[in-house]
């Protein structure tokens, strides 16, 4: 199983975590700051995996975002590597030509994402369709949602001239 | 999609992203957000927050937290959301918690009966987000509440929220294996669902009860096979393929469900030979993901009853591996390599060049898996290598965890196949020295047994020759400054014990050297007992031989110091010391036996000796003993605790730790003799320090004792009697001629070695042809593997055989000429870094592999990130507007795919402009949040040009 996913920058900012193991706070800036020391160090042509207090770490840059995941030692690291790749194209498709600047300022909406393809520390759906799909339909809902309030803002706001 | 109607949050809040972004220290932006919570806990506890507002708040919560501070103020608000109707804002609700909270937190009883409700909701995508919050937030307690409503839903029309009922019953179980346990049936029932999705979630749940107990499950092999069948022949829909590769995750996960369920079932096993092979020959070698597929199928071999036929495929599979220049795949291969060799020893032999590749190569993770082959591959004739090899590298790193494991596995094989004794208490030393305190103190306590019983019983030469030469090296190690705790308690023992038998030291030189060793650590008391100890034994020693024995002046005030000290221990040593010194040698003698540490004491455990005395205190009117079973109230708890070891051992409950045996003087005695003046209970406890109590009369290291028993201790043997055909052909005999010569060999490739460890770091020279491998990883190879010399000797002709002996025989000489070929060879793989421009998440190793397939995604990499670089840093000098223009003119001259190899060639070439232009709209989707981000004032700085780029570009 996935322990926790995590997306730094080359500079070693944090861009996204998600713990599917419970870490404390205290212990997860820990876990970020040995991984990131770790990671970010290594040269272009050595394998994507760390080993690490007895678990794996499959890491995959992306442009200047690394994405990581931790793994016990008897996963499969190529496919979790495939996994990274797997979410990489799905907020490809989401944004539309993803750059690391979509994931600044709209991690919230990187998290959601990630809970269609995440779930509980395992994939939880592989097909890239089914995932936009649902996330659109979520997407379609808030916006529905939006249109509401805004129109019973705009009552409440007439009412009240 | 939907995603590019700006960002929607306040300028507020993206003023706080982007200083984020630009704070060109942590200590800048711990102050930024530092503040941010300040402002948050204001503007939080306000009333009548708009929940717009609020439910930015709780965005904003989740970013400082993400960043690593403490957002628990905010925790409850998050918490309220969640309660919320609009599903908007429920969503971010449940987002927060799931994030903020872990299962144990206090406040997820609140967010229960919410989810009880949500649960219940007409809307799927209500129920959703509901299961995401139940697999992160309800625990072992909270489980009953929910379970079945989960249950329920498990028949929900929509596949969606099927899946999740099902991951959530996954995660339950996870928790509490009993809850779910009544669940079996209707996770079998969902593995037929016929939404794949569904089907695919069914095996994480089933993968986890079967790794539990096989047995029950026996009956779904064919079930399994069947699906697996199907799915490799792409029966699934379309969208479940994965760059051509059909459901890759869902073989993967079947193909370690079948491992488990086919491990030592002959049966089942042969049901999946024909899918497996199957699997394995369509499996795509190009591509990432078909290489896991393949190795999955390894694993899955190696693990069932093996087949021959299959055997033999995963060793052609595991061959690719290894040779491919992707480290991941050598990974992958050295990997695969460990699991077979179980099966088949054989197969290794044919990989020893690549695995001392693997090696020697710079990265770690590779380096540190090939250890673990090592390992596992270890017998007697190389574990002097191999175990030299280990410890050299457990001296070059610093991460204690695997420093540890290192540790622990030279100690584990040093026991396990040491050929002498003599280089087991070298190896020990080795490794103590370096890892002392991360080892097992049991290890230290075997050393010390080692080198008080010997090995051959009958054999006192060879006896003394070994404690010789322990006090020999532990002379001349105890110096060094900083030794590890458990080493010096060995080194004392050892120096105390056996340090002057010989006579070849003098009592007063080992007594300073067991004084400096207590004064340098003054601060460790265990230290300082163990000496203490030993130099009371150095001194009976000499007194009771009728030397004239003197304590030096230090020892003198050591002792007037410790009979001072706080631990009770070291007092009672130095007192005791004290009162041996007015004694005379005869006494001594009593009490303090030479070499007499293994000897068995008798324990008078009725005291008869003090039966006059008994007598003698009873006819002058002392009270007889009454036994406590006996005694009616006065029983008192002191003296429970003073008989419960001895005289009620079946005792049910003690909550005091068990003390060291002692025997117990008082019991028998009349109160008013408060302690025994005799001196002879004490001679019991000094000449066997009270910190081994673990030490037990019987042997563990069978191998050990009973290999040594008929040699010498310092003329090493390889132990080769049965072992040496298990690698390669059995050219290694046990004859005479092979032991002391190969070992030579193996000597000096260790020399070898641990100069090629210091080379690596060097600039690397060109690579050379690497076609012939060079003569020191040949016998690097031969050392480890045994069967290779042999080999290469009966493929060459019987001159060149010749030849190769007389190169052994010279090579103490090469051996300084000789280690710079060898990291020419291994290091030149790795190319000096590109420049950042190119330097790209994908590995070259893969993307030259990946170059072949179709995979748009692929061919894309490194066109976008060299021209969008050069603008991005190029924006920081000139103004916007020209900038724009230049990406859009940058899009119209786009170059062709075909210059994607160029690209990634590592040759930077300025002049190449090269944009991509395959996904019509995403370009100027680009452009489009490009221009919005600028217009928010977000500037790509040249501290990290790369904001912009396209990550799959």
């Amino acid at each position: 199983m996935i322990h926790f996913v995590l997306l730094i920058s080359r500079q070693g900012k944090v861009r996204l975590t998600k713990w599917y193991s419970p870490y404390s706070q205290k212990e997860r800036s820990k876990v970020i700051r040995e991984l990131s020391g770790m990671i970010l160090t290594r040269g272009p042509k050595l394998c994507n995996f760390v080993e690490w207090r007895g678990f794996k770490v499959v890491y995959k840059r992306y442009a200047s975002l690394y994405f990581c995941m931790c793994i016990n030692q008897e996963d499969n690291e190529l496919e979790v590597l495939e996994i990274i790749h797997h979410y990489v194209e799905i907020l490809d498709r989401y944004f539309g030509s993803v750059c690391e600047l979509d994931l600044i300022f709209n991690f919230h909406k990187a998290y959601y994402i990630l809970d269609e393809v995440l779930i509980a520390g395992e994939l939880q759906e592989s097909s890239k369709k089914t995932v936009a799909r649902l996330v659109a339909a979520q997407d379609s809902l808030v916006e529905a949602a939006k249109e509401e309030a805004a129109s019973i803002s705009n009552i409440i706001a007439q009412a009240t001239k | 999609m939907g995603s590019q109607g700006g960002f929607g949050q306040s300028k507020e809040f993206l003023d706080l992203v982007k200083s984020i972004g630009e704070a060109r220290s942590k200590s800048e932006e711990d102050r930024i957000v530092l503040r941010e919570i300040e402002t948050l806990k204001r503007r939080i506890n306000e009333p009548d927050i708009p929940k717009r507002k609020m439910k930015e708040y709780i965005i904003r919560l989740v970013y400082i937290e993400m960043l690593g501070h403490d957002a628990s103020f905010g925790y409850i608000h998050a918490v309220k959301m969640t309660h919320d109707d609009s599903i908007l804002l429920k969503r971010t609700g449940y987002l927060a918690v799931t994030l903020f909270l872990n299962e144990d937190h206090d406040l997820i009883i609140l967010i229960v009966n919410t989810i009880q409700k949500d649960l219940k909701s007409d809307n799927y995508l209500v129920v959703c987000t509901a299961l995401n919050a139940c697999c992160k937030l309800i625990n072992e307690e909270t489980i009953p509440a929910v379970i079945q409503q989960v249950v329920e839903l498990l028949g929900h029309p929509k596949e969606a929220v099927r899946k999740k009922a099902v991951m959530a019953l996954h995660s339950f179980h996870q928790r509490s294996p009993s809850s779910v346990n009544h669940l079996i049936s209707n996770f079998r029932k969902k593995l037929s669902d016929n939404d794949p999705g569904v089907m695919g979630a069914t095996l994480f749940p089933l993968y986890d009860l079967i790794t539990i107990d096989v047995n029950p499950h026996k009956d779904l092999v064919a079930s399994f096979v069947n699906i697996l069948k199907q799915v490799a022949e792409r029966r699934l829909p379309k969208n479940y393929d994965y760059h051509q590769t059909p459901a890759p995750f869902i073989q993967i996960k079947l193909l370690k469900i079948l491992a488990l369920l086919g491990s030592g079932d002959k049966k089942s096993s042969e049901q999946m030979y024909t899918v497996i092979g199957d699997i394995m020959r369509k499996s795509d070698t190009a591509s990432n993901i078909g290489n896991a597929i393949l190795y999955e199928c390894i694993c899955c071999i190696s693990s069932i009853q093996p087949s021959p036929k299959l055997l033999e495929t995963a060793a052609d599979a595991i061959a690719n591996f290894l040779k491919s220049d992707s480290h991941n795949l050598k990974y992958m291969g050295i990997d695969t390599l460990g699991r077979l060799i179980r099966i088949s020893p054989d197969i290794a032999e044919q990989h020893q060049i690549a695995v001392i590749d693997c090696l020697e190569d710079p990265d770690d993770t590779l380096k540190r898996k090939t250890f673990e082959l090592l390992y596992k591959m270890t017998k007697s004739s190389n574990v002097e290598v191999i175990v030299d090899r280990m410890i050299d590298y457990m001296i070059s790193i610093n991460d204690n965890h695997y420093k540890t494991e290192t540790a622990s596995r030279c100690v584990e094989l040093a026991e396990q196949f040491a050929p002498s004794n003599h280089w087991f208490i070298q190896t020990m030393n080795k490794v103590f020295q370096h890892a002392g305190d991360l080892v097992n103190p049991k290890v230290a306590h075997n050393l010390m047994r080692l080198i008080a019983e010997g090995f051959g019983e009958d054999d006192d030469m060879s006896d003394s020759q070994l404690r010789l030469s322990a006090v020999e090296s532990y002379l001349k190690i105890v110096d060094e400054p900083k030794l590890p705790s458990a080493f010096l308690q060995v080194i004392c023992w050892v120096l105390g014990e056996y340090g002057t038998a010989d006579g070849k030291y003098s009592a007063s030189y080992i007594s300073g050297k067991l004084c400096d060793v207590a004064e340098a650590y003054s601060s460790d008391d265990v230290v300082k007992a163990y000496a203490v100890t030993a130099l009371m034994k150095v001194y009976c020693f000499e007194k009771a031989a009728g030397r004239k024995a003197s304590l030096l002046p230090e020892c003198q005030s050591l002792l007037e110091v410790l009979s001072a000290s706080h631990s009770s221990d070291l007092q009672q040593r130095a007192y005791e010391f004290q009162a041996i010194l007015d004694l005379d040698a005869n006494a001594i003698e009593n009490i303090m036996p030479l070499d007499a540490s293994c000897e068995d004491i008798e324990i008078d455990k009725s005291l008869s000796f003090l039966d006059n005395y008994v007598l003698k205190s009873l006819e002058q009117g002392a009270e007889p003993y009454i036994p406590e079973s006996e005694r009616s109230g006065t029983l008192n708890i002191s003296k429970i605790r003073n008989h419960n070891a001895y005289e009620h051992p079946t005792h049910s409950l003690r909550f005091e730790a068990y003390e060291v045996p002692k025997p117990v003087v008082p019991t028998k005695i009349p109160s008013t003799v408060t302690y025994p003046t005799d001196i002879v209970p004490v001679t019991v406890i000094v000449s066997e320090p009270s910190y081994q109590p673990s030490v037990q009369p019987s042997w563990p290291l069978v191998p050990v004792s009973d290999a040594g028993s008929g040699s010498g201790s310092t003329e090493l043997k390889l132990r080769l009697d049965g072992v040496q055909k298990k690698w390669g052909k059995p050219t290694y005999s046990s004859g005479a001629s092979s032991s002391i010569s190969n070992f030579e060999s193996d000597r000096t490739t260790v020399n070898g070695a641990t100069q090629i460890n210091t080379l690596i770091s060097k600039p690397r020279e060109p690579r050379q042809s690497n076609v012939e491998v060079s003569e020191e990883k040949q016998k690097l190879a031969a050392s480890l593997f045994g069967g290779k010399t042999s080999r290469s000797k009966k493929k060459q002709s019987g001159g060149a055989a010749g030849h190769s002996k007389v190169s052994r025989t010279t090579n103490h000489g090469e051996d300084k000429v000789q280690p710079a070929a060898v990291p020419v060879t291994v290091t030149t793989a790795v190319q000096p870094p590109p420049p950042d421009l190119l330097d790209l998440g994908e590995p070259a190793g893969d993307t030259s592999s990946y170059s072949s397939t179709v995979d748009p995604f692929k061919q894309l990499e490194g066109l976008v990130d060299l021209s969008q670089d050069v603008n991005a840093t190029a924006s920081a000098t000139t103004s916007n507007g020209p900038d724009l223009m230049s990406l859009y003119s940058d899009a119209d001259l786009n170059g062709s795919l075909n210059q994607n190899p160029n690209a990634m060639n590592g040759s930077v070439n300025p002049s190449k402009k090269t944009a991509s232009l395959t996904k019509g709209p995403s370009l100027k989707d680009a452009l489009d949040k490009d221009a919005l981000v600028r217009q928010m004032g977000v500037n790509p700085t040249s501290q990290n040009p790369n904001l912009f780029s396209d990550l799959l570009g």
